[in-house]
């Protein structure tokens, strides 16, 4: 009855080379369909470059980034063409960014942020489009009436939630949050947080997710990866290596946490 | 019955790497096995590891040395080196484990965070809630609760949704870690009825028990973990 499923993401040996400096380094793993990896680690341990090496923002120095397709089964995300990789972007994957401002278009409607990417995959049918856009609106718990009303009207929470409909649209089976529920306060990201949660498990999502907040990652990720330096010192099942970290860096970081 | 879960020659020792890099050795040489209808206490005094080994039969702690065997899916699988992918599907499917920490996102209903397990599982909706419902009647959760998130709740009300969520899915293995801890003489009658009714279909338990009388009412056999401190043997 096990199913093993084929990976859907293989990342081997990425490195990210700034100069001298080093960005991430020697990074390898696999990803299946509807699992959640999250990574942690202190400001400037490479958490970013890694997940941007990964989603094809960033060309890295080294180390290849392999997709299994839809259409043409597994290929390098680096060696693929322009068209390709675009077309990989606006449909199979998704990037939900910490600050909604860089993923939404702050001067168009709601509902226009939602059926933009809609008519990017070739969507034309007005109603069609609209209703799509209104149907996400509700799972993402925003009022219909809100449909015609711009981002900007909108609290940080409502933003991130239209950012995170805007993505989840075109279906996505890969999504890349980098701290999500980073600017919200504690009740908001509460809220966030079982969405996402809701949305990973109908969807059967595979989601690789930057956080600094462990709480966060121990909810929502099946395995976790910690960085230090641009590299991965600790990876593997999420309880198992906060509740039992090996290495020095992973101890010191769960145990600075605040316990209430 | 045959056996479900088979530890040899388990260690641990704890390094504490932002304390000096001090280590604690815990025990050593650990044999232990459960079959199932079987219920067995670990037993120990505070400290001597109880806790620990059961967090590690579940995979939740690193063993340092030796093999933890599951018998999952018709085979035996060690989950000391499996990769996390069993062990989640062990736990999915497998192993149920009632800890004493209600770990949940806020604002998720009493009822889905019970049902959850079941769902999982690929039962039906409507039949995963109905047993909920079933369990948390059981476990005297005032229904007009059903619908709030458990942290709101008090320890004890807290604790049996824990249990209730440990109860649903018919695992195999159980591992229970003090489950009557925090509970009146009623609700702890319901435990020992559902850890009954779970060794009667055949379920293989392993449980830490705050009292003599749940012990005694319930357990088949104990184990004590004492025995294989480290030096305790020299």
């Amino acid at each position: 009855m096990t199913q093993i499923s084929n990976p859907l993401l293989r990342v081997d040996n990425l490195t990210m080379m700034y100069g001298d400096r080093v960005g991430c380094k020697d990074v390898s793993f696999e990803l299946r369909p509807g699992e959640v990896l999250g990574i942690v680690g202190e400001s400037g341990s490479g958490k970013s470059t890694l997940l941007r090496s990964i989603s094809a923002q960033q060309e890295p120095t080294k180390g290849t980034v392999q997709y299994n397709t839809r259409i043409d089964g597994v290929c390098d995300v680096y060696q693929m063409s322009e068209a390709q990789r675009r077309l990989l972007m606006r449909t199979d994957w998704a990037f939900v960014h910490q600050n909604p401002r860089d993923g939404l278009r702050m001067n168009v409607s709601a509902g226009a942020n939602i059926g933009e990417r809609l008519m990017a995959i070739g969507d034309r049918h007005y109603g069609n489009i609209r209703s799509n856009a209104d149907a996400w609106l509700g799972k993402v718990e925003i009022a219909s009436e809100r449909l015609d009303d711009l981002p900007s009207t909108f609290s940080g929470g409502m933003q991130q939630r239209l950012q995170i409909a805007r993505n989840l649209v075109t279906s996505p089976r890969l999504v890349f949050m980098d701290e999500p529920t980073g600017g919200l306060d504690v009740s908001v990201q509460a809220r966030l947080l079982d969405l996402l949660r809701g949305l990973v498990h109908d969807l059967n999502l595979a989601v690789i997710i930057v956080t600094h907040d462990l709480a966060v990652a121990r909810l929502l990720s099946h395995r976790l990866m910690v960085m230090q330096q641009g590299k991965v010192i600790e990876h593997g099942l999420t309880d198992q290596v906060l509740d039992d970290p090996q290495h020095p860096y992973t101890q010191l970081l769960v145990s600075s946490i605040l316990q209430n | 019955m045959s056996e479900m879960l088979h530890a040899q020659n388990v260690a641990k020792s704890f390094t504490l790497h932002t304390q000096g890099s001090v280590t604690i050795p815990v025990f050593q040489g650990v044999d232990f096995t459960l079959s199932g209808g079987e219920c067995i206490a670990l037993t120990g005094e505070s400290g001597s590891g109880k806790s620990t080994f059961m967090r590690m039969l579940y995979a939740n702690y690193t063993c340092s040395d030796g093999s933890i065997k599951v018998f999952h899916d018709g085979d035996w699988l060690d989950i000391t080196t499996a990769s996390p992918h069993s062990i989640l599907e062990v736990r999915k499917r497998t192993m149920g484990y009632v800890s004493q920490f209600l770990r949940v996102i806020p604002r998720v209903p009493t009822l889905e965070i019970v049902a959850e397990p079941l769902v999982a599982l690929g039962t039906v909706r409507e039949t995963a809630m109905d047993k909920a419902r079933d369990l948390l009647t059981r476990l005297r959760i005032p229904e007009r609760l059903w619908q709030l998130s458990p942290l709101t709740f008090s320890g004890g009300e807290q604790q049996r949704v824990n249990i209730a969520r440990g109860f649903i899915a018919d695992y195999p293995i159980m591992l229970l870690d003090e489950p009557t801890a925090s509970l009146d003489a009623q609700n702890r009658a319901t435990v020992l009825a559902l850890i009954e009714e779970a060794k009667g279909r055949g379920a293989a338990i392993a449980g830490i028990f705050h009292d003599h009388e749940t012990r005694d009412a319930v357990c088949t056999g104990s184990f004590d973990v004492t025995s294989f401190k480290v030096g305790a043997n020299d």
